[in-house]
């Protein structure tokens, strides 16, 4: 038998309570967005981290196996990520919270286990620090994991996912993920990038029951307490059927309840002028740039305005048509580190408005706030 | 070799008591006559009943004919992804060691797309118990050839026989995972043929499992008369003469290379 290391006897003794008090004081720190999932999944009370390298995710694994171990919780680092994500499905059935974090092509081996978990309702956080791509590309940053992350898999997209653009909102999207996965149980991500995940930043961690903030509990769903079919039904789980109509009632169930939780979970962040000719929409990072960008030309006196989606799938598209279906005359430019992944969707929201959209799209490359803010000038008019 | 209370019939072994842990409500079950994963499962089911454990196994079913086990048992189950019950099963036993976990598949699930996560539990020593019925084929999707298809044995994909030369030799599931199973694991391969042998065996893992020694991992020499194109007799012979003969059945000694709890 394998018995307790006295390094993990050692972390339960002495830093479990020092770790507390960091969430418990709300002191302001100054760490990587890696460090931030980290922590916040510690706030979520997740149990089970399941994981397998790739650069720029690894310091989420370094971090939470450090953490852990001093409130009992667990991580393996699995063969691979396909394995990864179906052992994480494994935790879930039995009622724990589990998460795993991953980029580019082990997203695409997680792609598997997430259409599983979609089919059978099985909950999970999955952390996405995008890196270029196709291929292997480049290792630390794009928005080309945009279209993989909402839609990818053979099936019809219903998960949830969060697009962040600071450590703050990293910290708390990622707390919301955990709560809203095993609330709504679809497969459920926090989509940041290389960036976000290297750099430092200040941030402020809580303890998300002491702002009282509901933390969601896992509940088995398989190996509940009780004797199978002596005390209770035993459960039996499938994914695969016989005829299909027994598939399309199933899916029909599922796309009602992604609808309704659509309604409860969609986020955005807008703002600029409060009458504009412009409207700036971009996400996560370059999202960042351009709230920046959108404030220096509405000082130099141009009419612009930004929106910013923070839940990408489902997307917050009413909001986005509202303000631009009141202004037939605004124009819309649409950024992103990818080309054309959130400006397809942008177009499907606004079918059949007349307004003209621009796009400035730089597949794997990062966006200033300096560059948004020059095709601003270049498009924009002066007030009055 | 047959129980005093089991019939011969069409090569299958039906044991007129069926296993308390398993569901009536699902029986007749949905493999084919003559089919080996029943007897399997009904040693399972068995083994269960002896041990009394209904309330702690979770099982996990493969994609392959062993998918159809997905509503067989009283006890908990869930049907997976080809090749991935074993991590499915993982996953569930790190997050709660208390539950007895059953990963049942193909030896296409085992050895060929999920080959990866065998090698891995098995060498991390996961306290799961992995069963892999090993019929030489890819059954379910029309009796391709899989990684145990005999040298020239006739499937779909390998209409003049398998060729050596080109697709290798068949996978020795039970010999690969003795290699490299960490320390306490077990390792068998049993056959339907021999209903009390593999019974004993699938105790032996389970067990092993519940004393939290290590891996276990049983492999069953099992039957596809569909694929097979056999008859009752010939599906006998070829499960008793060819595949006995090729795969040993009997316990493996692990080699176990891993010391636990040694430090460098
Ligand atoms: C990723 C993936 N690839 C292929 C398939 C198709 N498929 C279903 S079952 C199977 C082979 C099953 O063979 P085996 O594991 O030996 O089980 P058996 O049916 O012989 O019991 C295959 C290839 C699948 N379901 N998933
Ligand atoms: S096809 Fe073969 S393995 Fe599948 S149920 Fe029929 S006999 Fe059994
Ligand atoms: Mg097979």
């Amino acid at each position: 038998m394998i018995t307790e290391s006295g390094g993990v006897k050692m972390a339960k003794e002495t830093l479990a309570g020092e770790y507390q008090e960091i969430l418990n004081n709300e002191k302001e720190m100054f760490m990587t967005g890696n460090e931030v999932v980290a922590w916040a999944a510690l706030a979520a009370e997740a149990d089970f981290m399941y994981g397998y390298p790739i650069t720029p995710q690894n310091e989420i694994m370094y971090y939470w196996a450090k953490l852990a171990p001093a409130f009992g919780r667990g991580f393996l680092q699995t063969e691979d990520e396909i394995s990864a994500g179906f052992t994480m499905l494994g935790g879930a059935l039995v009622g724990k919270k589990t998460f795993s974090a991953t980029a580019g092509p082990g997203n695409i081996l997680m792609q598997e286990s997430i259409s599983m978990a979609e089919m059978m309702r099985l909950p999970g956080v999955w952390i996405i620090q995008q890196r270029g791509g196709p291929s292997t590309a480049t290792v630390i940053y794009s928005q080309q994991e945009f279209r993989l992350t909402t839609t990818g898999g053979n099936g019809e997209g219903m998960r949830l996912v969060y697009s962040t653009s600071s450590h703050q909102e990293l910290f708390e999207s990622t707390i919301k993920a955990f709560n809203n996965a095993w609330k709504y149980r679809f497969p459920t991500f926090v989509l940041g990038d290389g960036y976000q995940a290297k750099m430092r930043e200040p941030v402020v961690l809580f303890n998300p029951k002491l702002r009282n903030w509901e933390i969601i509990a896992a509940e088995p769903i398989a190996m509940k307490s009780g004797v199978p079919y002596l005390e209770r039904d035993p459960v039996h789980l499938r994914n695969t059927f016989n005829i299909e109509e027994e598939l399309y009632d199933i899916l029909s169930g599922h796309l009602a309840d992604f609808r309704r939780m659509k309604q409860e979970v969609v986020e955005w962040d807008e703002g600029g002028s409060e009458k504009a000719d412009l409207l700036v929409v971009a996400h996560g990072i370059v999202g960042r740039a351009a709230i920046s960008a959108v404030k220096t030309v509405n000082n130099q006196g141009l009419r612009v305005k930004y929106f910013r989606p923070i839940t990408v799938r489902p997307f917050p598209g009413e909001a986005l048509r509202k303000i631009v279906s009141e202004e037939p005359e605004l124009k819309i430019l649409v950024a992103e580190s990818a080309y054309g992944q959130l400006l397809s969707v942008v177009k499907e929201e606004l079918y059949g408005l007349a307004n003209t959209i621009e796009s400035y799209l730089k597949p794997g490359l990062g966006i200033t706030a300096e560059e948004i803010e020059e095709i601003l000038v270049r498009l924009g008019k002066k007030e009055g | 070799m047959v129980e005093k209370n089991q019939r011969v019939s069409r090569g299958i072994i039906e044991n007129q008591n069926m296993p308390r842990s398993w569901r009536k409500e699902t029986k007749p079950h949905r493999f084919c006559p003559g089919c080996g994963h029943g007897i399997a499962l009904k040693a399972l089911g068995d083994v269960v009943d002896e041990l009394g454990i209904l309330d702690q196994v979770l099982y996990g079913c493969d994609i392959g004919c062993s998918l159809l086990s997905w509503d067989f048992f009283n006890f908990d189950s869930i049907q997976t992804h080809h090749g991935r019950t074993i991590p499915v099963i993982v996953g569930a036993k790190r997050a709660r060691p208390e539950i007895v976990g059953i990963a049942y598949m193909g030896d296409g699930g085992g050895y060929a797309i999920g080959a990866q996560h065998l090698v891995n539990a098995a060498t991390r020593g996961d306290r799961i118990t992995a069963i892999v019925a090993n019929n030489t084929l890819y059954a379910m999707t029309g009796g391709q050839m899989a990684p145990t298809t005999l040298p020239r044995q006739k499937t779909s994909t390998t209409p003049y026989g398998r060729d050596p030369l080109i697709t290798g030799s068949p996978t020795l599931g039970p010999e690969l995972v003795a290699a490299i199973a960490s320390e306490g694991s077990y390792v068998a391969r049993g056959t339907v043929g021999d209903y009390n042998k593999l019974k004993l065996f699938i105790k032996k893992a389970l067990l092993n499992q519940m004393e939290g020694k290590g891996f276990s991992f049983v492999e069953v020499l099992s039957t596809c008369p569909t694929n097979w194109r056999t008859g009752a007799k010939e599906t006998w012979g070829f499960l008793q003469g060819k595949m006995e003969n090729y795969f040993k059945v009997g316990e493996l000694q692990v080699s176990q290379g891993n010391r636990l709890g040694e430090e460098g």
